[in-house]
């Protein structure tokens, strides 16, 4: 039941294009809509960005486009309610619509079955039906902005009871990101499968690149943490939809009416399955990110990783441990000592193994070669700007600090430190690194360049203002940027020095899309191996062959990252290329 | 704009406070430290191994498991910032402070988007409350009208006396859906969830005057904020907190208790706001 390929003509490619089982044309298709994703996020908050920082004020240059009587931005103002939309909707879009499809559904789909040499993933049809669920849900989640009411308001976490008796929105966003979540399952079971089912002849665990350990162990914490998440996302339903109340504590008055339902529900109950999911998604952003920054960094040092063993152990006792952490989100719960004190414990415990992957990164480079290409550069800098936003964590996990900090802009900077500098910088140093596989063609080096200076600057420049005004307490998803406090009026400058630097992050996010367009057509052309790496995805060629990747099925005759080998002739040796 | 961080820390009007802020500067400046050190090695190795300086790699990792040894050494840092210098300030541990015969009571009821508060009056007990007697407009607490212990009870909206130096444990519940009781200046935050109540206990250090003056403007007050999104207005759902001296105080309650001729009243006709 292989899709036609003989197909000519414009239609017959379209048709190829959209049916296709190819895991290279499925991940193509993830990266080019989570890439979108990420820039409908990031416009949503440049709208709320200009908000908090200039309250109640006319958009620059788009505002004049809006009546007075539009019903979100009346006279090109966003009304509060519409601000708390493009607050949820920023957080689920860029959560799971944009990070976990590129760096899963996209650099998973893409690199693993490469990686392995073999010629797709274990199941093609279901990878097909997994992008077929993200896209329904993106354009669900993207089409409740068009109903009465608009789209959800409560947060990404959406908390009951307010997600449960808040506008129509919300039960669509459960249906959804339903669907996305189903769809994280089947791409799950699918790269598992895969890693475990497909590997090429001699390719044993311990010779996998990094990169597909990140993908295996992110894979496990997709299939044991997304189910809860999708009883959760039902049960709310049916608070909204049927009336239930597994959410919804007896006794609840809202705008002075009783509430008509039966009660006897808890609203904490909602948190643990919640973060029983999005503590461990945190690792599943993290790992692969991981995995891209250690690929990049043996190809850009021309020697081995520093520890691959201990990264691996260290990433597996990662996974494991971020199933257990999930209430450090709850410490102003009320949930008591006993558990506060348990959640701490594991939250410091799991520090431990980040700063063995970390160190065993920084490490690596050490006695390297050192080639400042534009994938390593944003490798590099994926070290420090994980590294702050890892340390700014410690704070957080105790619980004693995080009375002040939780639930403010500290809290916002410092996860915004963990993926957007961190975990987004490691997937574009992959998009850098793999295009030369996926096109043929290199990126251009000057515009490489040109995005990444102006962009870890303007990252830096929005989030350590975040940083330094939840200092001042001043609370995260506040409509007019903390004007109503005179603690937050205190702090209130800092809006603006944030949201300029969006503004200009916006601006040079150019360099990136004229450089992603251009080089597909006038980018240099390149061979196989273009950085003369050694895992088997550069054995294919550029662009891999349709359906079977490889001319021949290679087989692995060393470690995945063998460089610099005493006495070879070249400083890199290949996996496929049998000893001589 | 500053760019010391503990700089832009609220004015500290609380005991336990001054802890919290010790173990925030205490940890920044360990993770500070951190940061630096392995900045000044990240940037020595990338200048030593360039790749002009440095053509060819070597071909092998130096040896060493001292990386577990630095990981262990982070973890035992971390685990002393936890025990040796965080004991006895853990948020839960705020609210289990039992209350003493010094202490003062109040209940606190949030709801979409006030914060309503409620003393126990003369007899130091609350009376009775449940969600059927909720009126936003007469009784928004709840006080059942039969219970006798409710008739001396005091409700204000959206402002908090307190007495200086004296511990008060405030009992959290909310009506409606999730809301953070956050006070910045006595390093106070706690989530108020319906179906729940939840204690916090602390002590003010800080006079309202005393506040004043420091800040130099004659109306700054100390601020209740919502700290969890709760709804459209949530940005706005602010409250005050009024510190006044011992004797001030009880003028104050005496002042705001309850005569038999108020019962007839409208219960918002005299007050303050």
């Amino acid at each position: 039941m292989k899709p036609s390929t003989g197909n000519s003509g414009a239609l017959g490619k379209i048709a190829h294009f959209f049916f296709s089982t190819d895991h290279k044309v499925v991940a193509i298709q993830y990266v080019v809509s989570a890439l979108i994703m990420l820039f409908v996020g990031f416009l949503f908050m440049l709208l709320m960005r200009w908000q908090l920082a200039y309250p109640f004020q006319s958009l620059p240059l788009i505002g004049g486009w809006f009546p007075e009587d539009h019903p979100t931005m009346p006279g090109g103002v966003i009304t509060a309610n519409f601000y708390n939309q493009l607050g949820a909707m920023h957080g689920t879009i860029m959560i799971f619509l944009a990070v976990v499809p590129l760096a899963v559904g996209g650099f998973g789909t893409y690199l693993v079955p490469l990686m392995l040499g073999a010629t797709g993933l274990a199941f093609p049809r279901l990878s097909k039906l997994g992008y077929w669920c993200y896209l329904s849900g993106t354009l669900i989640l993207l089409g409740s902005f068009f109903l009465p009411g608009g789209a959800a308001n409560s947060g990404w976490t959406a908390y009951p009871p307010l997600s449960v008796i808040e506008n129509a929105g919300q039960t669509t966003w459960l249906i959804g990101v339903a669907f996305v979540y189903f769809s994280s399952l089947v791409l799950s079971i699918n790269i598992l499968t895969t890693i475990v089912q497909l590997r090429c002849k001699g390719l044993g665990f311990m010779r996998l690149p990094f990169f597909v350990w990140s993908q295996l162990v992110t894979s496990v914490l997709l299939l044991l943490a997304f189910p809860p998440l999708v009883a959760a996302a039902v049960m709310q339903l049916l608070d909204r939809v049927l009336g239930s109340s597994f959410f919804l504590p007896s006794g609840l008055v809202v705008s002075g009416e009783a509430l008509d339902v039966s009660g006897g529900g808890s609203a904490l109950l909602w948190q643990h399955l919640f973060w029983f999911l999005a503590h461990p998604e945190v690792y599943v952003l993290l790992l692969p990110a991981f995995g891209v920054v250690a690929e990049v960094i043996a190809a850009n040092t021309r020697k081995p990783l520093f520890g691959y063993k201990g990264m691996v152990y260290s990433s597996i006792f990662l996974g494991i441990m971020s199933m257990l952490v999930w209430a450090h989100h709850m410490f102003l719960t009320g949930m008591g000592i006993t558990l506060s004190e348990f959640f701490q414990i594991t939250t410091i415990i799991i520090s431990l193994p980040a700063v063995i992957v970390a160190t065993s990164l920084v490490v690596s480079l050490w006695g390297g070669s050192i080639r400042f290409s534009v994938p390593m550069l944003y490798a590099l800098a994926f070290l420090p700007m994980f590294g702050i936003g890892g340390l700014t964590g410690l704070p957080l996990a105790m619980s004693a600090t995080n009375i002040m900090l939780h639930d403010t802009y500290y809290v916002i900077g410092h996860f915004h430190y963990v993926v957007a500098p961190g975990i987004l910088f490691a997937l574009f140093a992959g998009i850098y690194h793999w295009y030369p596989k996926v096109t043929g063609r290199k990126m251009n080096d000057r515009l490489g360049r040109w995005h990444f200076w102006p962009t870890l600057i303007c990252m830096n420049g929005i989030f350590s203002h975040q940083i330094l005004q939840g200092f001042a307490g001043v609370s995260r998803r506040l409509y007019d940027g903390g004007e109503s406090y005179a603690h937050g009026m205190e702090a209130f400058g800092l809006n603006s020095g944030a949201t300029w630097a969006a503004f200009g992050l916006l601006l040079v996010q150019a360099f990136f899309i004229v450089n992603f367009f251009y080089s597909l057509k006038w980018g240099e052309k390149v061979d196989r191996n273009p950085w003369k790496a050694t895992s088997l995805e550069w054995a294919a060629p550029s662009p891999p062959l349709p359906e079977v990747n490889f001319e021949t099925p290679p087989a692995a005759y060393r470690d995945a990252m063998t460089y610099s080998e005493p006495g070879a002739e070249k400083d890199y040796s290949p996996q496929w290329e049998p000893s001589s | 704009m500053s760019f010391y961080p503990f700089s832009y820390f609220p004015t500290l009007a609380s005991e336990h406070g001054a802890t919290i802020d010790q173990l925030t500067v205490a940890i920044f400046s360990f993770i500070t430290i951190v940061f630096i050190g392995w900045l000044v090695f990240f940037a020595y190795t990338l200048f030593r191994f360039r790749s002009g300086k440095s053509p060819k790699a070597q071909a092998r990792n130096p040896r060493g498991r001292w990386v577990y040894g630095l990981a262990a050494g982070i973890l035992v840092a971390e685990l002393f910032i936890h025990y040796g210098l965080g004991a006895g300030v853990g948020a839960s541990q705020l609210s289990a402070i039992s209350p003493t015969a010094d202490t003062l009571q109040v209940r606190v009821v949030a709801q979409q988007f006030a914060w309503n508060i409620h003393y126990p009056g003369a007899d130091g007990i609350f009376g009775r409350t449940a969600p059927e007697f909720y009126n936003d407009q007469s009784n928004p607490v709840g006080i059942d009208p039969d219970d006798e212990l409710g008739k001396d009870d005091i409700v204000t909206f959206k402002q908090l006396y307190l007495p200086v130096n004296k511990p008060v444990r405030i009992e959290l519940t909310s009506k409606d859906v999730i809301h953070s009781f956050f006070l910045p200046e006595f390093r106070i935050k706690q989530d108020v969830i319906p179906g729940m109540e939840i204690p916090v206990t602390f002590v003010p250090t800080m006079t309202t005057e005393a506040f004043r003056k420091l800040k130099g403007s004659e109306t700054r007050d100390f601020e209740i904020a919502c700290a969890q999104l709760c709804g459209v207005t949530h940005y706005s759902m602010k409250g005050t907190v009024r510190v006044l001296e011992k004797g001030a105080f009880n003028a104050w309650l005496i002042e705001k208790a309850p005569t038999e001729s108020d019962d007839d009243d409208d219960f918002w006709a005299d007050d303050d706001f």
